[in-house]
């Protein structure tokens, strides 16, 4: 490649001219070469082939020269570590040097070259510029340590510099004092048990007196220490916030916060409703307020903490809604945290200010800003009862401007409006239908489909509505899919005769077609609930729903103490634990509230103290995609209390006559896995005669479970009942027992004892049975699959030693390999179930933390499959390999054991 | 700690790149320009965190100033840190621009080395930055100057040095002052406040003690009890409620705490003695009332009154009002009764602007506004009117009652002090709402 050849020669030039010029008699000439070299070592170019040159200007009186030499050293001695050796010799001269800039600037730059022969040569200079009698020369060589430990904590400890370094705390230098505070809480970040800083009362007593005269960054490595000090009783608590209170009125934020933080820590050693408890609560406020009328971006910080203080001591900012009212020319990040921060403050005294500005945000031009104004306004109605109506009235009116994301949004909200005030807005539901069509994110679409469902009784078209749904059912996400299943259910229990058709599509959509186990898992549930008892079916569906609460997006309370533990910091502005975005070992143990030690106080817990941890916890709002789950969180505290109302006596029987009731009719649910039943032989196709069922296994015996149902107008007789050969044999032990008549509309269940000891002919599928039924009208012929489970024997049993030989005796290529996704049990339980379904475990072994579980089962015919389950901590998805002798003669069997494992893994 | 420091022209080239910490490499340099200054998506945050680094920035005309690190640092300080960076570039080469920084890049290395130790920040005080950070070389400074320097950078006093001589002992106050306001259409105040600095600008002899006093309500309150009531029956507002005040590092803030007596040691020349905010009791210099009428789909008709709302002695200048006007404006007609008015199509504003106006008076503006039909649906989000104004006054009502100097050591007398006071309010974020 010609062009970058041609650079890298020019390159290769330049390197070469700066090479002569470092090397000039003139002093002038070799000062601007180095100005080169850094400036090129800047944009990010490779100079480290000049470091001898440049190491060779190190030498000179003139300090702007020696500075940018040392830049260069600190840049490259990494790369270069043998060549670096040679300017230590001009270090340790430096140290010595009559001026104590220069003998700093040598330690300082020193602590920055990170190779450990230099490490050694480090330790005597910093001993003796510990004790430097200039404090220039002592607060740099504090940081110094610092930078020492930080590429060889041993050495640091070895050589006693942790011992200097706590010395330095009592120094008469408010800035030596302040720099070794800073060096000693970083270094005891990683040695968090070592009580490293040693903060006794005579130690604190010092910080605090150096505290006054130190500069604003010194204060704040102070102040930030402090706030990991506990103090041993209230006494000594409140004479450091005396002490402290004053640096909130200090020029600089950073300072302001670090004082709050340690009066918002110290606040919980302090008697509850004391003047001077009281008095000081009042103090925080204003500084707080203060620190919105500086810089955008130091706001930001103050916001994301006045979020958190807000959550924790709601009171101190209550009567300050108004400066968080957002300025049109505000930016973005300002503007969002305040309208969280408003919402949080929002209260019956001034919901109508926050309402009127809520209403301006939401015509403004950022679409996330609008959203969020949108969503505050929901929030407020559902916040403070008396405004809900005009809530409700300006959401209304923002639906109206027809914006996209405005309407999705307000449904959204609205949605949980009606959770809270349930039969109070509904007549705006015409409205909001109106809108259906231009919904297409998934939040809202959910949020429109529960309130149709909810709401079904009063909505003439309700079933319309949601049959527009179905149609494009698996382009929808999960979410809509759940909520819509349910919603069609609930409408199906409000109004039973018109829409059975809808629910029997739902039904087996969500079942049948989908390979969602939540989906498929809450569709069974409700076919089940409705087969069996629809009352039932009516108290959990259609049960009154726990309220939601008041405030939303709560931090959760230990999360949030440890966050006013961290104010000011970064943790506290992602508001996230420090070890979520720390790597390594700093950061890594977590902090907590003191704990008031007070015995005046009734003893109550020092985290209860503060109103927003009291016993009135508010709950949280799931998040949308839960909020609906809640239906079938059947556990969810105290039994739901349903109003035995007079629609709730509809028998069984007219529930589900008709379509439904020919679509389930009854589950087996004994000892073994369930299969569900299922229409074998419709009416239509058999002149009235109706046939479902399914086959189960119980005591060591196959039955086939039917039921015979009667939708002709005339009685039925003379039933019988053949196979045609199959796989595994499969006959009727006795003949078919129906010795009365079937009336019209009657229906009659039967079980079936099986055996398999008939004529066996290979079917495709392997478990294909066909049958035949007689009556007196006709002959009718079905086919169905027998689950292969039934065929499972109870002595499946193997042997350990016979299992062991057989694994290694069938070759590699009978086995078969397949991943059960998304299972969350363990091992035991998993053993437990397939037990159930006679297949058994036989050994079990730990290997490298992964649970080993080895499975036997018998077919009826003699066949044996052995399979190996792998369970990784962790990870939901188990790996199975099963193997089996007969591999020929099971061909797709194998299949329908992997379909077993995962059905019984996932009831 | 700070892990790095980097300083970017608008096209994400690296002017300059310090680094403090070993866990910050070259590809953190990178990381920012990619992340942020080059986003796709304006970044909506001056915090930013990829892989695992966390980003700090600020701008300042065209330079990206980003401070880097991998530890749960103070937030706020960092911010702060890269405020004071900014001002004392400011003060060494005035602007900060892409030049001046290439121009002085050894200096900003120098001053990067002395002000951020390990990522810890040290004094930056620019009084004391200058006295040893010269680009001269220090090499003829004798013994006593070096112990000099370097008490006074990590001394007690670390904004004032020793030795400071004047022949005339002078200061300058300036209240500057920003009122804020927020109206409703209906001339509701929904918000209004006061911010105001105090400016000093000392040229004081020696080590001088001061102390500044003025009307807080708090204050004239406690010596109030002493007898002097029948003043405030004669001009009205004495005293103002001030909600929170901050102060420079040489003020004593214990003592503030205790007596609210403001004393320090000055540094030398200019700097904010004091920042503080009202809220109670604000004079409003201005009211603006709003008339803003939509006739058919193509036309507005704005009319705009300001009322001048103060002394008719006193005169406000360089007032400007900017009425927004729709995008989709096609032509603009204005008639006004004072000033200049103009339509300028690229800010989407007409521009009202008048030199000087007295109190007590009031103007209009009257504009047509033609619009092209538009098939968006979403309505015009009608921004504020807003306004801009000089007066020569406090908004707040502070006055400066005294600010005596004493220098125990040197022979001049709070008398011999000429002392300088000046009032100036200026709007701040002035606004109503239409």
């Amino acid at each position: 490649n010609m062009t970058s050849k041609y650079f890298k020669n020019q390159w290769n030039s330049e390197i070469f001219e700066l090479k002569a010029e470092l090397n000039n008699e003139k002093k002038e000439k070799r000062k601007e070469a180095v100005k080169k070299v850094i400036a090129a070592m800047t944009v990010g170019k490779d100079v480290s082939s000049l470091f001898p040159d440049v190491v060779n200007c190190m030498q000179t009186d003139n300090l702007e020269l020696k500075k940018l030499v040392y830049l260069y050293l600190m840049n490259y001695a990494k790369s270069q570590p043998d060549m670096a050796i040679m300017a230590v010799n001009s270090f340790v001269k430096d140290c010595e040097d009559p001026n104590p800039l220069i003998r700093a600037l040598a330690v300082r730059t020193m602590g920055c070259i990170r190779v450990d022969k230099i490490t050694e040569y480090l330790c005597e200079p910093l001993r003796k510029c510990l004790k430097d009698e200039d404090p220039y020369v002592r607060k740099t060589a504090a940081v110094c340590v610092a930078k020492l430990h930080d590429i060889n904590a041993q050495m640091v400890e070895d050589q006693g510099f942790l011992d200097s370094l706590r010395d330095l705390i009592a120094d008469s230098n408010p800035m030596v004092v302040a720099n070794a505070v800073a060096a000693l809480s970083e270094i005891s970040e990683s040695h968090p048990n070592s009580n490293l800083l040693d903060l006794n009362p005579q130690n604190i007593n010092k910080l605090l007196t150096a505290l006054n005269e130190c500069t604003e960054w010194g204060q704040i490595f102070i102040l930030d220490c402090l706030s990991n000090y506990n103090p041993k009783d209230e006494r000594e608590a409140q004479s450091i916030c005396e002490r402290v209170t004053p640096r909130l009125s200090h020029a600089n934020s950073a300072v302001v916060l670090s004082a709050v933080k340690v009066l918002m820590k110290f606040l919980e050693l302090l008697p509850k409703d004391t003047d001077y408890y009281n008095t000081l609560l009042k103090k925080l406020s204003p500084p707080l307020v203060t620190l919105l009328s500086g810089e955008p971006e130091v706001q930001y910080v103050a916001l994301r903490n006045i979020n958190l203080i807000v959550q924790k001591r709601p009171e101190i900012l209550k009567q300050e809604i108004k400066v968080f009212f957002v300025k049109y020319n505000d930016p973005i990040y300002v503007k969002l945290e305040k309208l969280d921060i408003m919402i949080r403050l929002a209260s019956h005294a001034n919901i109508a200010q926050v309402l009127a500005e809520l209403k301006e945000y939401a015509t403004e031009v950022d679409v996330d800003f609008v959203r969020k104004a949108v969503r505050a306004i929901g929030r407020c109605a559902i916040k403070v009862e008396q405004s809900a109506e005009r809530c409700v009235s300006t959401l209304l009116d923002l639906i109206q401007t027809k914006v996209n994301y405005v309407v999705q949004e307000a449904i959204v909200v609205i949605r949980d409006i009606f959770r809270k005030y349930p039969n109070k807005y509904e007549s705006i539901i015409a409205t909001l239908c109106e809108n259906l069509d231009s919904l297409d994110e998934p939040d809202a679409r959910a949020a429109m489909i529960w309130i149709v469902g909810e709401y079904a009784e009063r909505i003439d078209n309700a079933d319309e509505l949601l049959e527009s749904f179905l149609e494009g059912f698996h382009d929808e996400s999960t979410q809509v899919q759940l909520t819509l299943l349910t919603a069609i259910v609930k409408l199906f229990l409000k109004k039973p005769s018109e829409t059975q058709e809808l629910v029997q599509q739902v039904l087996s959509l969500a079942t049948q077609d989908s390979d969602n186990p939540d989906l498929r898992d809450r569709g069974y549930i409700y076919w089940r609930l409705l087969s069996t008892d629809p009352v039932t079916a009516k108290e959990v569906v259609l049960s009154e729903k726990p309220l939601i609460s008041e405030e939303t997006d709560l931090i959760e309370p230990t999360l949030l103490d440890e966050l006013i533990c961290h104010i000011g910091s970064l943790a506290s502005v992602y508001h996230k634990p420090p070890n979520a975005f720390v790597e390594g070992s700093h950061g890594i143990h977590r902090k907590h509230l003191p704990i008031q030690h007070g015995s005046i106080d009734t003893g109550e817990s020092p985290v209860s103290a503060g109103p927003a941890a009291s016993i009135d916890q508010p709950q949280v709002i799931p998040s949308q995609g839960d909020l609906l789950g809640d239906l079938l969180n059947l556990d969810l505290g105290p039994p739901v209390n349903v109003p035995q109302g007079s629609s709730m006596q509809i028998g069984a029987v007219d529930l589900l006559g008709g379509g439904l009731d020919s679509l389930v009719r009854r589950m087996y649910r004994e000892h073994s896995f369930l299969w569900f039943v299922k229409v074998w032989l419709p009416a239509v196709k058999a002149k009235g005669l109706e046939i479902s069922g399914t086959f189960s296994r119980r005591q060591g015996h196959m039955y086939m479970d039917m039921s015979f149902i009667n939708k002709a107008l005339q009685h039925m007789t003379d039933f019988a009942i053949q196979f045609n050969k199959n796989s595994f044999g499969v006959i009727p032990t006795t003949p078919l027992a129906m010795h009365t008549p079937l009336m019209p509309s009657q229906s009659i269940d039967i079980s079936l004892p099986l055996n398999t000891i008939g004529p066996v002919m290979k079917m495709d599928p392997l478990n294909n049975l066909q049958v035949a039924v007689k009556n007196n009208i006709d002959v009718f012929y079905f086919s169905t699959l027998i689950p292969l489970s039934v065929f499972f024997v109870e002595d499946g049993k193997m042997e350990r030693q016979v299992f062991l030989a057989t694994w290694k005796d069938i070759p590699n290529e009978n086995e078969l390999q397949y991943q059960i996704k998304e299972c969350h049990l363990n091992a035991d339980t998993v053993s437990g179930k397939l037990q159930n379904n006679n297949i058994y475990t036989i050994a079990k072994r730990n290997v490298e933390g992964q649970d080993m579980l080895y499975q036997s089962l018998k077919l009826t015919n003699g066949i044996w499959i052995l399979a190996e389950l792998r369970i990784q901590p962790g990870n939901p998805n188990y790996t199975v390999n099963a193997r089996s002798k007969e591999i020929d003669r099971l061909q797709n069997a194998f299949d329908i054991v992997q379909n077993i494992f995962k059905d019984i893994l996932h009831p | 700690m700070i892990g790095g420091l980097f300083i970017y022209n608008h096209k994400g080239e690296v002017l300059i790149s310090r680094v403090y910490r070993d866990d910050i490499g070259r590809n953190a340099v990178d990381a920012f320009r990619v992340n942020v200054i080059h986003a796709r998506q304006q970044v909506r945050s001056p915090v930013t965190n990829f892989a695992r680094t966390s980003f700090f920035h600020v701008k300042r005309s065209n330079i990206w100033l980003a401070a880097v690190t991998k530890q749960n640092v103070n937030a706020a300080m960092v911010f702060e840190f890269l405020y004071k960076m900014c001002d004392v570039m400011t003060a060494y080469f005035s602007k900060i621009s892409e030049e001046n920084i290439k121009n002085n890049f050894v200096l900003i290395y120098e001053l990067l080395d002395e002000i951020l130790d390990f990522g810890y920040p040290q004094n930056s005080e620019t009084g004391a930055l200058k006295t040893f950070i010269t680009q001269q070389g220090i090499k003829s400074q004798t013994k006593e100057e070096q112990s000099q320097i370097t008490s006074q950078v990590t001394g007690q006093i670390g904004w004032r040095r020793e030795g400071i001589k004047y022949r005339r002992n002078e200061l300058f106050l300036d209240v500057l002052e920003s009122v804020n306001l927020l109206m409703s259409p209906q001339g509701q105040v929904l918000s209004a406040h006061v911010s105001g600095r105090v400016v000093m600008k000392s040229y004081l002899s020696g080590m001088p003690e001061c102390k500044f006093g003025m009307n807080d309500k708090i204050v004239i309150d406690k010596q109030g009890k002493g007898g002097t009531t029948d003043d405030s029956g004669k001009s009205g507002k004495q005293s103002i409620a001030i909600d929170d005040c901050t102060f420079h590092q040489c003020v004593r803030l214990s003592k503030f705490d205790s007596e609210r007596s403001i004393s320090f040691i000055p540094p030398d020349g200019e700097y904010e003695l004091m920042r503080y905010r009202t809220t109670k009791d604000i004079i409003l210099p201005f009211r603006v009332i709003p008339l803003v009428r939509e006739v058919g789909r193509t036309k507005l008709e704005v009319k705009v009154v300001i009322k001048s709302n103060f002394k008719p002695s006193l005169l406000a200048q360089k007032i400007e009002v900017r009425i927004p006007t729709p995008l989709n404006t096609s032509g603009v007609q204005v008639i006004c009764m004072k000033g200049k008015a103009k339509y300028k199509a690229s800010e989407n504003a007409i521009v009202w602007k008048i030199k000087r106006m007295a109190g007590m008076k009031e103007s209009q503006i009257s504009a047509e506004i033609e619009l092209l039909p538009t098939n968006d649906k979403k309505k015009w989000a009608r921004p504020p009117i807003s306004m801009n104004f000089e007066v020569p006054f406090a908004p707040s009502g502070l006055k400066v009652r005294y600010l005596k100097v004493f220098e125990p050591k040197l022979n001049y007398s709070d008398h011999d002090v000429i002392k300088w006071v000046r009032y100036i309010g200026r709007s701040g974020i002035y606004e109503t709402r239409c």
